[in-house]
């Protein structure tokens, strides 16, 4: 019998499905909403098969409330959803960010505001995924712009979301979600996965130690460890604290422990940036059409370069300001009225910032991007 | 023969809510100017611990005497 | 002698609860009930939400998870789903469980998970000062029903029924001793247990209407409770205005998570096929 074939085609969602269950999650609780709705269905069918539990819980508020209290005893822990259930989640991932418990959400973006257009790709998400729970926190978020890349980064996801003690979202567009294409990774590929540590190997466990790596080591309760989680300001205990400086710590801690480490933490990708006097700044499925906008322009010699952003959020303004200071202009196409283009914009400071907004519930046409820079190219009298 | 018992209160947890004054069948306590639970008559106690269990603040504790 | 449940709890008492209030009676008698049922403490897990009574995790010395308001049981659920070994128990407020968590409340009742959940019911959202709560009686005063609550309540019995619950009690804070059995008895039965444990708010619910502090609204308690054995042999008027306290459901039905043994068995027998 021959080795089972890998799938010649494979569908976004069902990768970043896949994807978590090589990271090793048992446990992923949802609610069905377009354009997710395939991640549940791929959970419901394999993660038995797997050693897990799938749960569909009464609505996204207990989706998320489920996975942080699965991954509090020790189970990676995974939920999928789209905007309304996305905003529906926030209260809890700000929990989340609070009691430094690692969840995975893939939120598989779709046309906004509220039910807007379930079927149809945005980016309209990005500033929510930063912002949208209350309260000061960071956060990590990452966007693949393809079937592939979608498996590998589910799997850092999950890497991530236990080397950090964070909830990490997955930010990937309706396209990237229902796209079909192939989809062969070799083993090398396939980053090394971190376990999740689940006894308890020394006398006093102190779940929320002050240690120099700012993340305290995480022993999920049940194992050996009986201690506290609470959404309060808690002091190293893990117990309500209000005095100032014991809050003072705890906030910059849980925000410097992902800001402090953008250089472990973002991805990115440079295509043709080593000449390059125009740069595209672009992540998502938006990135292969600038990348095909690119070629249009070198083509019409124009030495245009991409920067292809991965991960979304910390935000790496040092890299973006290295990589497009100086330039003759930057260009930020983005599926939504821009939201990272107001980081890209900042970050770059002096030079000359543009922005492309896609308003279409669709992709962004590779020509109108070139057409676009050779427009303000001409303007600038640069051409 | 009959039973005797020993009352202890933590005066410094008694929030003087009164419910052990109140409920004490024997009247065994008095309120104290703060209003906190002091034994008066401890010899009255028939151990039915009514006080020990409704107190909110596990400032008492009754244990039986066992006499040599 | 009795105070051996002291060992259940942490050593940051006293708690900050107001004086006389019912949580602590409640959190005495949940004390007691482990000691009855004699679990480890490592093997217990209780979840809450938020409100005065949901600060009761940090008080006590077992795997504790303070959630946020309402969601204690989606919390609990993905806990005992994924880890079934843990005794799970979950205590909230009346609001906690009957407003905000109301829709996580019948679901976890329709789903009969083997968790034991105590509505700590005071009739009142303490914490944030004296609103009132789906719970509390048609009339009564609360800083937002100043000229009387114009809402009906929910009773927790009828909606824990309706919702699928497999064992139902309605206890007291007077009534501690018998507290701890009902708590006790619902831990044993498997499947979704719910206790109501009638509590009492001097400061924020007993000002607001007439008592005259916390050993006053233990007596009416004391006056007010009557045994479901007693009042099923009683006419409704009778009953007008009392609180019947006791066991009122037992079922079985397939529990939660054996549910889930029964998937993946399939799942693995479907595999060798």
């Amino acid at each position: 019998m021959t080795k089972a074939k890998k799938p010649k085609l494979l569908q976004g969602n069902i990768a970043c499905a896949m994807g978590a269950i090589k990271a090793g999650a048992t446990f992923f609780g949802g609610y069905p909403i377009t354009p997710s709705t395939e991640i549940a269905e791929y959970m419901a069918a394999q993660l038995p098969k797997a050693g897990g539990r799938f749960m569909q819980m009464e609505d996204e508020i207990a989706s998320i409330g489920a996975i942080i209290g699965a991954s509090c005893v020790g189970h990676k822990s995974f939920t999928a959803t789209s905007g309304p259930g996305f905003s529906l989640m926030q209260e809890l991932i700000g929990y989340a960010c609070n009691a430094e418990i690692p969840i995975v959400i893939a939120n598989v973006m779709r046309s906004g505001p509220s039910t807007g257009l379930p079927t149809l790709p945005a980016a309209q998400d990005v500033m929510q995924a930063r912002w949208g729970t209350h309260g000061d926190h960071s956060i990590i978020a990452i966007s693949p712009y393809s079937v592939k890349e979608t498996y590998i980064q589910t799997i850092k996801a999950f890497n991530l979301a236990e080397k950090y003690r964070t909830p990490v979202i997955i930010l990937m567009d309706e396209k990237i979600g229902h796209l079909r294409e192939g989809f062969d990774v070799s083993d090398d590929e396939i980053p090394e996965i971190i376990q999740r540590k689940r006894t308890l190997d020394k006398e006093n466990y102190i779940p929320y130690e002050n240690t120099p790596s700012m993340v305290p080591e995480f022993i999920p309760l049940g194992c050996g460890a009986r201690y506290h989680i609470t959404g309060l300001t808690h002091n190293e205990k893990g117990f309500y604290t209000q005095k100032s400086d014991e809050v003072e710590k705890f906030l910059f801690r849980i925000y410097d422990k992902i800001e402090k480490n953008k250089e472990d933490i973002c991805e990115y990708e440079m295509f043709e940036m080593d000449d390059a006097e125009v740069v595209i700044v672009s992540y998502g499925s938006v990135a292969r059409s600038a990348k095909e906008a690119v070629s249009k322009l070198r083509a019409s010699n124009v030495k245009a370069g991409l920067i292809r952003l991965i991960t979304l959020w910390p935000f790496n303004d040092t890299l973006i300001y290295e990589k497009c200071h100086g330039k003759k202009l930057v260009l930020m196409p983005e599926m939504n009225l821009g939201q990272l283009s107001l980081e890209v914009e900042r970050a770059i400071k002096d030079t000359p910032f543009y922005s492309l907004h896609g308003a279409k519930a669709d992709l962004i046409d590779p020509k109108v991007m070139a057409d676009k820079v050779i427009s303000l190219l001409k303007e600038r009298g640069e051409v | 023969m009959e039973k005797k018992f020993n009352i202890t209160i933590n005066s410094a947890w008694c929030k003087a809510c009164g419910i052990c004054i109140f409920l004490c069948p024997k009247n065994v306590f008095d309120a104290d100017d703060e209003g906190k639970a002091v034994v008066k008559s401890l010899e009255k106690c028939i151990g039915c611990l009514s006080c020990e269990v409704h107190c909110p603040d596990y400032a008492i504790e009754v244990v039986e005497v066992q006499n040599d | 002698m009795q105070t051996a449940y002291k060992k259940y709890f942490r050593d940051n008492l006293p708690h900050i609860w107001c004086p006389g209030c019912g949580n602590g009676i409640v959190m005495g008698a949940f004390a007691r009930a482990i000691e009855m049922l004699d679990y480890d403490k490592d093997e217990v897990l209780v979840v809450s939400g938020i409100g005065c009574s949901s600060r009761i995790t940090g008080y006590l010395d077992f795997n504790t998870l303070h959630t946020a308001h309402g969601r204690a049981l989606a919390f609990a659920t993905g806990a005992k789903v994924a880890e079934p070994r843990l005794k799970t128990f979950v205590i909230m407020g009346d609001g906690d469980a009957a407003a905000i968590g109301g829709n996580h409340f019948i679901h976890a009742c329709r789903r009969n998970i083997d968790i034991t959940t105590i509505i700590i019911n005071n009739n009142i959202y303490g914490m944030t000062g004296g609103q009132f709560s789906p719970l509390t009686p048609k009339g009564r005063k609360a800083t937002t029903a100043p000229y009387g609550n114009i809402d009906r309540s929910f009773d927790i019995v009828d909606l824990s029924k309706g919702a699928g619950a497999t064992y139902i009690a309605r206890g007291d804070v007077f009534h501690a001793f018998r507290l701890s059995y009902l708590i006790a008895e619902a831990a044993r039965h498997k499947g979704f247990s719910v206790v109501e444990a009638v509590s009492t708010c001097p400061i924020s619910y007993g000002r607001h209407n007439k008592f005259k502090g916390a050993a006053d609204m233990v007596n009416y308690l004391k006056k007010r409770t009557i045994a479901l054995n007693r009042a099923s042999r009683m006419n409704p008027e009778a009953l007008e205005g009392k609180i019947i306290t006791g066991i009122f459901y037992e079922s079985e039905d397939e529990e939660y998570c054996d549910a889930f043994e029964r998937l993946e068995a399939s799942v693995k027998k479907g595999a060798r096929k």
